[in-house]
C-alpha cells in the first residue's frame, strides 16, 4: 500500500515534521535571549515548506497517498503555501513582542508554531475523516499551549482555559458528527462517503443528523454565530502574537476542512448544509458587525470583525449549488477561498501594527492607544489604514474584490432570495465601515496622547511594509490571485 | 500609455511621491512639487481637447486592456462629448486648489497636497471609465482621500462631518454595487458599459436598477431630500475640500445619471422622470428658500449648490437636447462658480476665522480688489448674462418650457431666489460701513489669492461670453444619448 507516490504526496509534511523535531533539539543549546538561531532556522524551514508547497501547487497535479488517506491537490497546496507564509510572517512580527514579555525563555513558541502548522497541513491534506480530525487536534492542542505560554499572566491563562474547554467541546461535536456519518455510510474516506451518499440508499434523516454535528463543529472552528463565544475572549486575552497565530493561518486550514468535508464529502447533501450555513452567515454578519461597534479594545473589535468576515466566507460557500445544479459551484467556492486568503493577509498586517505599538510590557490594544499615530509614524498608520479600508471593503483595497466575488456568487444564483441576502450583506458592511473608520479617525484625526516614536527592527519594518503594500497592490491587480483560487477550486471539483 | 491614463495616473504618482517623501520641515519644496504635479497633470489633459473630434458620439482616446480576467473586467477608458470637459475641469480645479492651500495649510502639508492630487486623478478616472467595475472602483476610492481631508484639516465638528460624508455616500454606492453585479450576471459576464446599453431588460428589473443607481447618484448630486449631508460637510471641510466637493464631486453623481441610469434603464428613466423632475423643482425652489435664511456663508453656498444641481437634474430628465446640454453646461459652470465662491469664503475665513455673515460688513472698504472678484462671482451665481452661470440655466429653462410651460415657469422663477440669497449675502458681508475691528484690520488679497481668483474669473467670463467650445463638444453625444434613451429596451 505504501508506495513511492505516497511519500511524494506528503513530502512537505515530512520536511516540516523532521525540521520541527530538529529545531526542538537545537533550541536546547541556544542561549541568546531572542533565540536568534531558532528563529532563523524556523523561518528557513517555513520558507522551504512554503516553496515546496508552491512547487507542488504550480505543477497542478493531484496525488493520493496511503490508500487515499491523504490528498495533495492544487487547492490544498496553495493553502499550505499561504499558511506557511502566514506563520512565517506571524513569527517575524511576534518575536520582538514575545521577547519583551518573557515568552522566549524557551523556544516553545517556535516549535509549537511549527507543530500547529503541521496540524494545519494535515487538515488540508486529509482525505479521510480520521486524518482530518487528527490534524485538527494537533493544531488545537498546540494552540492551547501557545495561548497559555505566558503562564504567569492571569488573562492569558483564563483565555487558554476558555479556548481549551470550548475547543474540546467543538472537537467533540465534530467527532460525533463524523462518527454518525461513518455509521451511516460505512466509510471514513471522504470520496467513499460522497459516493455512498450519492447512491441515495442511505436514510436521509440519519445523514442530516450527523451533518448537523459536523457543521456545528466546523462553525466552532471558523468562529461563526452562534458558536462564536470563544473568539472575542481568546483574541483579547491571548498575547497578541498568539492571537495572530490563532486568527491567521488556521482560518486557511478551517476553510480547507470545510471544503473537504462538506463539498468533497457531502456535496449531495448541499441543500441541507447550505441552509445551515445561511443561518450561520446571517447571524455572523449581524452579531459580528453590531457587537464590534461597542468595543473599545481593538483586539476585541477585530475579533468581532472576524466573525462578520467569516459570515461573508459562508455566503460564498452557501451559494454553490442551486436547485441541485453544480454549474457555478466552483466559482462560488473559489470566491470564498479568495476571501479567506485576502482576509488572512489583511489580518496579518493589522495585528502586526498592534504588536509593533506594544512595547516594554505595555499593551497597545485599546483603540485610544492609536491616537495620532499618523503624526508619530505615518508609515504604520498608513499600513493600518489600508488594512482597515480593506476589511471595510472599500476599493481599491483587496478586501473590496473579496466582497465583490462573494456577492457575485450570490447574485449569480439568480434567486430573488439570494439577491436579498446580498443587499443585507452590503448593508451590514456599511455598519462595518463605521467601526473600521473609527479607528482610522483615531489614528488620523486625533492628537497623539504620547510622543513615543514607533521603532521597529529591520525585519519587522520590511515585512510589515510589504504586507501592507500587498493589500493595496493586490487591490490594483487582483486578477492573478483570483484566477489562482478559481483554478485551484475548479480542479478540486473536477470529477 | 494613453493620454487618459496619463491624466489619471500622473497626479496620483505625484501624490504618492509627496506622501512618501514630504516632511513638514520641507513644506516649501512640498508645495512646489505639488504645484508642478498639478500643473503638469492639467497640461496633459489639454491635448484631449485639442485632439477631440467633433461630430461623432463615439468614445475617443480609447484604451482597453484586460484587468481582472476572472470577471472579464477591462481597464477600459475613453471620453465622449459628455465627459471630456469634466476631465479638463477636474485637472484645472486641482491646480486652483493647490494654489489655494499654499500658505493656509501648515500642518502635514505633504499629506494635504498628496490627498488632493490623488483625489483629482481618481475623479478623472470616474469620468473616463467605460467599464462598470472600473467606474465603481474610482467612484468609491474618492471617498478615502476626501474623508481624510475633511477629518484632518476640517473645522471644529470635522469628525461628525467626515463620518456623515463617508457613510452617507457609501450607503448609496453599495446599492449600486449590487446593481452592477446584477447587470454583470444578466449580461452573461460583462462589465462593459456598451454591452449594458444594448441589454434588453424587463420593466420591473429596470425600475429596480434605476432606483439602485438613484441611491448612489442622488446622494452624490445631492438631490432633495438626500441632500442633508452636504451643508454639514461643507461647513466643516477645509476651503480646498469644499471647493473640490462642490466643483467636481457633486458632478460625479449627475454624470452617473447620464452614463448609467438613463442609457441602461431608459424605460424606467422615462417612467420615473416625473419624480426626478419633481425632486429637482423642489431642490430649485424649496432649497433656494432655505438658502435665503442661512447665517453661515458656507452653508448658504452649500444650499445654493443643491439648488443649482437641481437645475442640472431637471435638465436631464426632460429629455430634450437643450435640457441635457444645458444641464451639462450648468455642471461645468457650477464647477467654476461654486469653487470660486468657496475659495472667496476661504479668503475671508483665513483672515477673520469666522464664516458667520454677521461677523462681517463693509469688507469693500478694506478689501476693494477682493470685493470686485466676490461681486463678479456673486453675479455669476445669480446667473447674470455674460457669466458662465447664465448659459446653463438659460438652456435648461428653455428646454423646460419646451417640455412643459409650467415647469419652465417654476424653474425660471427660482432664479429670483438665487439672486435674492446671493445678493443679500453680498450686501451684508461686503457693502455698508465697516462693521467691526476685525473687518477694519483686513488686508486685501495677495498675489497668490489674486492668481487663484483670476484664473477662475477668466474661466467664468470666457464661458459666459463664448460657450460655443463647450456646447459644440457635447452636442453630438447628447443627441445620440437621447436617441438611445427614446428607444425602449423592454423585452
Amino acid at each position: 500500500m505504501i508506495d513511492k507516490l505516497s511519500w511524494i504526496a506528503v513530502y512537505p509534511e515530512i520536511v516540516l515534521l523532521v525540521m520541527a523535531c530538529v529545531i526542538l533539539l537545537v533550541d536546547l543549546s541556544v542561549k541568546s535571549a531572542r533565540r536568534n538561531v531558532t528563529y532563523v532556522l524556523t523561518l528557513l524551514t517555513l520558507a522551504l515548506v512554503a516553496f515546496l508547497s508552491a512547487l507542488y501547487a504550480d505543477a497542478g497535479t493531484t496525488l493520493y497517498g496511503f490508500g487515499n488517506m491523504v490528498v495533495s491537490d492544487p487547492m490544498g497546496n496553495w493553502l499550505k503555501c499561504f499558511a506557511a507564509v502566514a506563520v512565517m510572517v506571524t513569527l517575524v512580527y511576534g518575536r520582538p513582542y514575545a521577547a519583551d514579555r518573557d515568552m522566549l525563555r524557551g523556544g516553545e513558541m517556535f516549535t509549537l508554531s511549527l507543530f500547529a502548522l503541521l496540524g494545519m497541513f494535515t487538515m488540508i491534506s486529509g482525505n479521510n475523516f480520521l486524518i482530518i480530525y487528527m490534524g485538527l487536534e494537533l493544531l488545537t492542542l498546540s494552540s492551547y499551549a501557545l495561548v497559555a505560554l505566558r503562564r504567569d499572566n492571569a488573562i492569558a491563562t483564563e483565555a487558554a482555559m476558555k479556548y481549551f474547554v470550548l475547543g474540546a467541546l467543538a472537537s467533540g461535536f465534530l467527532l460525533y458528527g463524523l462518527s454518525m456519518m461513518y455509521g451511516a455510510t460505512g466509510s471514513l474516506d471522504v470520496n467513499d462517503v460522497a459516493r455512498a451518499i450519492a447512491t441515495g440508499q442511505i436514510k436521509h434523516q440519519v445523514l442530516v443528523f450527523g451533518l448537523v454535528f459536523v457543521v456545528a463543529g466546523l462553525a466552532f472552528k471558523l468562529g461563526v454565530v452562534p458558536f462564536h463565544m470563544w473568539i472575542p475572549d481568546v483574541y483579547q486575552g491571548a498575547p497578541t502574537a498568539i492571537t495572530l497565530m490563532i486568527g491567521g493561518a488556521p482560518k486557511l486550514a478551517a476553510f480547507a476542512i470545510v471544503i473537504r468535508l462538506l463539498v468533497e464529502g457531502m456535496l449531495p447533501l448541499a441543500i441541507d448544509w447550505q441552509q445551515m450555513l445561511m443561518v450561520l452567515a446571517v447571524g455572523s454578519l449581524l452579531v459580528g458587525n453590531l457587537a464590534a461597534i461597542a468595543q473599545t479594545n481593538l483586539k476585541r473589535m477585530l475579533a468581532f470583525s472576524t466573525i462578520s468576515q467569516m459570515g461573508f466566507v459562508l455566503l460564498g460557500l452557501m451559494s454553490g449549488v442551486i436547485n441541485g445544479n453544480t454549474m457555478s459551484s466552483a466559482d462560488a467556492y473559489g470566491s470564498s477561498m479568495f476571501y479567506v486568503v485576502t482576509y488572512v493577509l489583511t489580518t496579518l498586517a493589522s495585528f502586526g501594527v498592534i504588536m509593533l505599538l506594544a512595547r516594554d510590557g505595555f499593551e497597545s490594544e485599546e483603540i485610544a492607544d492609536f491616537a495620532g499615530l499618523n503624526q508619530r509614524s505615518p508609515l504604520y498608520a498608513a499600513v493600518m489604514a489600508i488594512c482597515l479600508f480593506s476589511l471595510a471593503g472599500i476599493p481599491p483595497m483587496v478586501g473590496f474584490y473579496a466582497k465583490l466575488s462573494v456577492l457575485q456568487a450570490l447574485v449569480a444564483s439568480g434567486q430573488v432570495f439570494h439577491l436579498g441576502l446580498a443587499v443585507f450583506a452590503v448593508m451590514m458592511s456599511l455598519v462595518g465601515a463605521f467601526y473600521y473608520l473609527r479607528v482610522v479617525k483615531v489614528m488620523y484625526f486625533d492628537e497623539p496622547t504620547n510622543a513615543h516614536v514607533v521603532s521597529a527592527s529591520t525585519d519587522v519594518r520590511v515585512v510589515l511594509s510589504v504586507n501592507g503594500l500587498l493589500v493595496l497592490i493586490l487591490g490594483l491587480v487582483p486578477g492573478g490571485l483570483m484566477s489562482l483560487c478559481a483554478h485551484a477550486i475548479a480542479q478540486m471539483m473536477a470529477p | 500609455m494613453g493620454l487618459l491614463s496619463l491624466a489619471i495616473w500622473m497626479p496620483i504618482a505625484f501624490g504618492v511621491l509627496l506622501l512618501a517623501l514630504g516632511r513638514d520641515e520641507q513644506a516649501r519644496s512640498v508645495r512646489w512639487i505639488a504645484l508642478i504635479g498639478a500643473v503638469a497633470s492639467f497640461l496633459v489633459t489639454l491635448p484631449l481637447y485639442d485632439g477631440f473630434k467633433l461630430g461623432t458620439a463615439a468614445m475617443q482616446f480609447v484604451e482597453k486592456t484586460s484587468w481582472i480576467e476572472r470577471f472579464n473586467v477591462n481597464y477600459h477608458l475613453g471620453v465622449d462629448g459628455i465627459s471630456l470637459w469634466f476631465v479638463l475641469l477636474t485637472a484645472f480645479i486641482n491646480v486652483v486648489v493647490v494654489i489655494a492651500g499654499w500658505e493656509v495649510i501648515t500642518r502635514r502639508v505633504n499629506q494635504y497636497m498628496g490627498a488632493f492630487l490623488i483625489l483629482s486623478g481618481l475623479m478623472i478616472g470616474v469620468f473616463s471609465a467605460l467599464d462598470g467595475l472600473l467606474f465603481y472602483v474610482f467612484f468609491e476610492a474618492t471617498l478615502i482621500p476626501m474623508y481624510l481631508i475633511i477629518g484632518i484639516w476640517g473645522g471644529p465638528n470635522k469628525i461628525y462631518a467626515a463620518f456623515k460624508f463617508f457613510l452617507y455616500t457609501l450607503l448609496g454606492s453599495l446599492l449600486m454595487l449590487i446593481a452592477l453585479i446584477f447587470l454583470y450576471t444578466k449580461s452573461g459576464g460583462s462589465f462593459d458599459l456598451a454591452t449594458w446599453y444594448k441589454l434588453p431588460l424587463g420593466g420591473t428589473t429596470q425600475t429596480l436598477l434605476f432606483f439602485a443607481f438613484f441611491a448612489a447618484f442622488a446622494v452624490k448630486v445631492p438631490m432633495w431630500p438626500v441632500h442633508t449631508w452636504l451643508p454639514d460637510v461643507h461647513v466643516e471641510a477645509p476651503t480646498g475640500g469644499s471647493a473640490v466637493l462642490a466643483a467636481i464631486m457633486l458632478k460625479l453623481g449627475a454624470y452617473g445619471f447620464l452614463r448609467f441610469s438613463m442609457p441602461i434603464a431608459p424605460d424606467a428613466a422615462r417612467e420615473w422622470a416625473w419624480l426626478m423632475v419633481a425632486l429637482s423643482l423642489i431642490a430649485v425652489i424649496y432649497v433656494g428658500l432655505v438658502a435665503l435664511v442661512q447665517q453661515d456663508m458656507k452653508k448658504l453656498v452649500a444650499y445654493s449648490s443643491v439648488a443649482h444641481m437641481g437645475f442640472v437634474t431637471l435638465g436631464f430628465f426632460i429629455f430634450n437636447d437643450l435640457g441635457v446640454s444645458g444641464g451639462l453646461v450648468q455642471m461645468i459652470a457650477h464647477g467654476f462658480v461654486s469653487g470660486a465662491m468657496f475659495l472667496s469664503i476661504g479668503v475671508l475665513y483665513d483672515r477673520v476665522h469666522s464664516r458667520e455673515i454677521a461677523s462681517y460688513g463693509g469688507v469693500v472698504n478694506t478689501m476693494p480688489k477682493f470685493t470686485a472678484f466676490a461681486l463678479f462671482f456673486a453675479m455669476a451665481n445669480c446667473g447674470l448674462p455674460a457669466t458662465a452661470g447664465f448659459v446653463g440655466e438659460w438652456m435648461v429653462i428653455l428646454g423646460a418650457v419646451k417640455f412643459n410651460f409650467w415647469i419652465g415657469m417654476a424653474a425660471a422663477s427660482a432664479l429670483i431666489f438665487g439672486a435674492a440669497y446671493t445678493l443679500w449675502m453680498f450686501k451684508r458681508v461686503y457693502l455698508g460701513p465697516v462693521a467691526n475691528d476685525d473687518v477694519k484690520s483686513l488686508t486685501d488679497i495677495n498675489g497668490r489669492e489674486f492668481l487663484m481668483l483670476a484664473l477662475l474669473a477668466v474661466a467664468v467670463l470666457y464661458m459666459g461670453i463664448y460657450p460655443k467650445p463647450f456646447t459644440d463638444v457635447m452636442g453630438t453625444s447628447v443627441t445620440e444619448l437621447l436617441k438611445h434613451v427614446a428607444m425602449s429596451k423592454l423585452n
